[in-house]
């Protein structure tokens, strides 16, 4: 709509001719606001995972980890006006508003106490994912809790478009997505890569960014309260804030110094993958994509072991099962270039749309469409590989196996 | 049944979860709109309103139209499982030309509008209308399009496993378009004939 808006004249948003920008408003935060549970949710995933892991413990209750899991994509849809509590709607649709969003609160924690469980009783190691996850698990917590301050409309009237509210948002984006971003490539970097990342410079990077994160946006919630309003590049030197934007300031070095570790690491550990080389499961995890060789093989299990519970690598592993040696046929999809092919022509023709070049974009659009009925017709699409090649490379990816 | 068979029906099961979960995104796209075009449904801007422009036994036509097609459309899947070919034909060239004469209605519909000076720049009660109805009519030429390569697909290289599962995607997409078709009808024309 607002493509039409901006490019045929329509008015669905304009101020004028029976346009709507209030609309707009809603539409983008009903889209808005599910789009950051989009965000949160794998991280969640990415966090349950890593703590059973290292805690050596299964994660404690997993049904209701699903359960909240729907219940947050659910009310999701439900909690979208308090991103403009202020805007008119009235007392009566403020007040719906603010009670689906502390609701919505709920299943969160539900999650939240279901890691601290697991962590209970286990034996915990403090390798750089399960640093990660302790940190995001302080910081999200007390970004949620601002969160939940704020779905009162009262409090709101005051906050809105504070400094208050920029530190709650980039507390739940730092702490929470981007942490679980971090501690998914510290976990994950040796499944696909065969070497570990370097663990001190994985630890110096945490702390940077944890202390960083604290003194960068800690001020900003103290300012947010104090009536310090968003959007503005400098504030009145006479309000005797700027002791505390000089705090925010350092956070930001420091933070900076976190990227830096960061990078180096990764510069360092690529430098040193030889000295740094591990196995195929080098964290003694719980889950299936631990039991495969690393470089994985492109059909990844070479045999569909029946499994019977959750964690069950960590299941192998206990009952000393080894895997089955009967290989059989694996039926493979052809590569195709058409994935690539369909994504330029689409990315033509947004580009042309936005910049108005419109011989372009009516030239990228059929191309878009003859592309699509293409792939649509294509008959050969898959390829066998026969069960002595599987013998083959699995010997070769495992060595010694017997 | 046999493996082959059971393969078959695995891989028309699977198929058809991603064409669901594609229909619920196009279910959201839909929604969308019919809740702008609510909100703007008096946003006339001094200019013309439903009841103005329009013209119910167009609509009614449309209407009928469409849900014959979406009949014979389900008529065309009957044949393809008894593998009655004569019908198998007939009924998916009546789904396709009642498509046809759907949009040439419709089509007519919105150039008599812009003709007149209503298109959808003309008010933002006008730009719903023709985003909301337009893009359930450019869905229905999508669907023409896929209806008529599978057509000619089907004529080239007969009945296959393959075809079969397309012609029964298509069938759902179908019969989605005419289920929205009837929220437009609804919302759109029968509720500014009534209120």
């Amino acid at each position: 709509m607002l493509t039409l808006d901006r490019t045929i004249g329509t008015h669905f948003f304009t101020s004028d001719m029976g346009g709507n920008p209030m609309m707009y408003v809603n539409l983008i935060w009903a889209w808005g606001h599910p789009e950051v549970y989009i965000l949160i949710l794998p991280a969640f995933g990415v966090f349950s995972e890593v703590v059973s892991t290292f805690s050596r413990k299964r994660l404690f209750g997993y049904t209701s980890m699903v359960i909240a899991i729907m219940a947050i994509t659910l009310l999701s849809f439900t909690v979208w006006l308090h991103h403009f509590f202020t805007m008119g709607a009235g007392a009566n649709v403020n007040a719906f508003f603010g009670i689906m969003t502390m609701i919505i609160a709920v299943p969160t924690g539900v999650k939240v106490f279901n890691w601290l469980f697991t962590m209970f009783r286990g034996r915990i190691s403090f390798k750089t994912p399960m640093l990660w996850f302790m940190g995001f698990i302080t910081t999200f917590t007390i970004g949620g809790v601002t969160g939940v301050l704020m779905a009162v409309p009262g409090i709101d009237f005051q906050v809105h478009n504070s400094l208050f509210l920029v530190a709650h948002f980039h507390n739940m984006i730092i702490g929470g997505v981007l942490f679980g971003a971090f501690a998914a490539l510290a976990y994950w970097w040796p499944k696909f890569t065969g070497f570990r990342l370097h663990e001190g410079l994985g630890i110096a990077a945490f702390w940077s960014w944890l202390v960083g994160f604290i003194l960068a946006f800690g001020p900003l919630y103290i300012l947010g309260l104090m009536g310090a309003v968003r959007r503005l590049d400098s504030y009145d030197a006479s309000l005797g804030w700027q002791g505390l934007f000089i705090v925010a300031g350092v956070g930001v070095a420091i933070i900076l110094l976190g990227v830096f570790f960061q990078v180096l690491q990764l510069a360092y550990s690529i430098w040193k993958r030889k000295e740094l080389a591990v196995g195929p499961d080098p964290w003694d995890a719980r889950t299936l994509e631990w039991a495969i060789s690393t470089p994985i093989a492109e059909y990844n299990f070479a045999t569909l072991d029946e499994v019977h519970e959750r964690d069950a690598f960590w299941a192998f592993k206990q009952s000393g099962k080894h895997r089955s040696a009967a290989y059989h046929d694996i039926t493979m999809p052809k590569n195709s270039g058409f994935g690539v092919l369909i994504a330029g022509a689409a990315f033509l023709v947004g580009f042309a749309v936005i910049w108005h070049v419109w011989w372009l974009a009516v030239i990228a659009f059929v191309v878009l469409i003859v592309l699509i009925i293409c792939v649509g017709m294509r008959e050969d699409i898959e390829r066998t590989i026969p069960a002595e090649r599987v013998a083959t490379i699995e010997n070769k990816l495992w060595g010694h196996r017997s | 049944m046999s493996e082959a068979a059971t393969e078959q029906k695995q891989l028309l099961k699977r198929t058809s979860i991603g064409f669901w979960l594609y229909l619920m995104t196009d279910c959201l796209l839909f929604a969308s709109l019919f809740a702008t075009y609510v909100v703007m449904r008096d946003a006339t801007a001094g200019g013309p309103s439903g009841i103005d422009i329009f013209e119910m036994p167009l609509v009614l036509a449309e209407t009928i139209i469409l849900l014959t097609s979406s009949l014979a459309c389900g008529l065309a899947l009957v044949a393809l499982a008894t593998k009655n070919m004569r019908q198998l034909l007939v009924t998916l060239s009546l789904t396709f030309m009642l498509g046809a004469a759907f949009l040439v209605i419709e089509i007519s519909e919105f150039a008599k509008l812009i003709g007149e000076g209503y298109g959808p720049q003309a008010s933002g009660f006008l730009s719903a209308f023709f985003t909301l109805v337009g893009t359930h009519g450019a869905h229905v030429f999508i669907g023409l399009l896929w209806l008529a390569i599978l057509f000619a697909t089907f004529i080239r290289r007969g009945i296959t496993d393959k075809l079969t599962r397309q012609l029964t995607l298509f069938g759902l997409f179908w019969h989605f378009l005419d289920l929205i078709w009837i929220f437009v009808f609804t919302v759109v024309y029968l509720m500014e004939v009534v209120t």
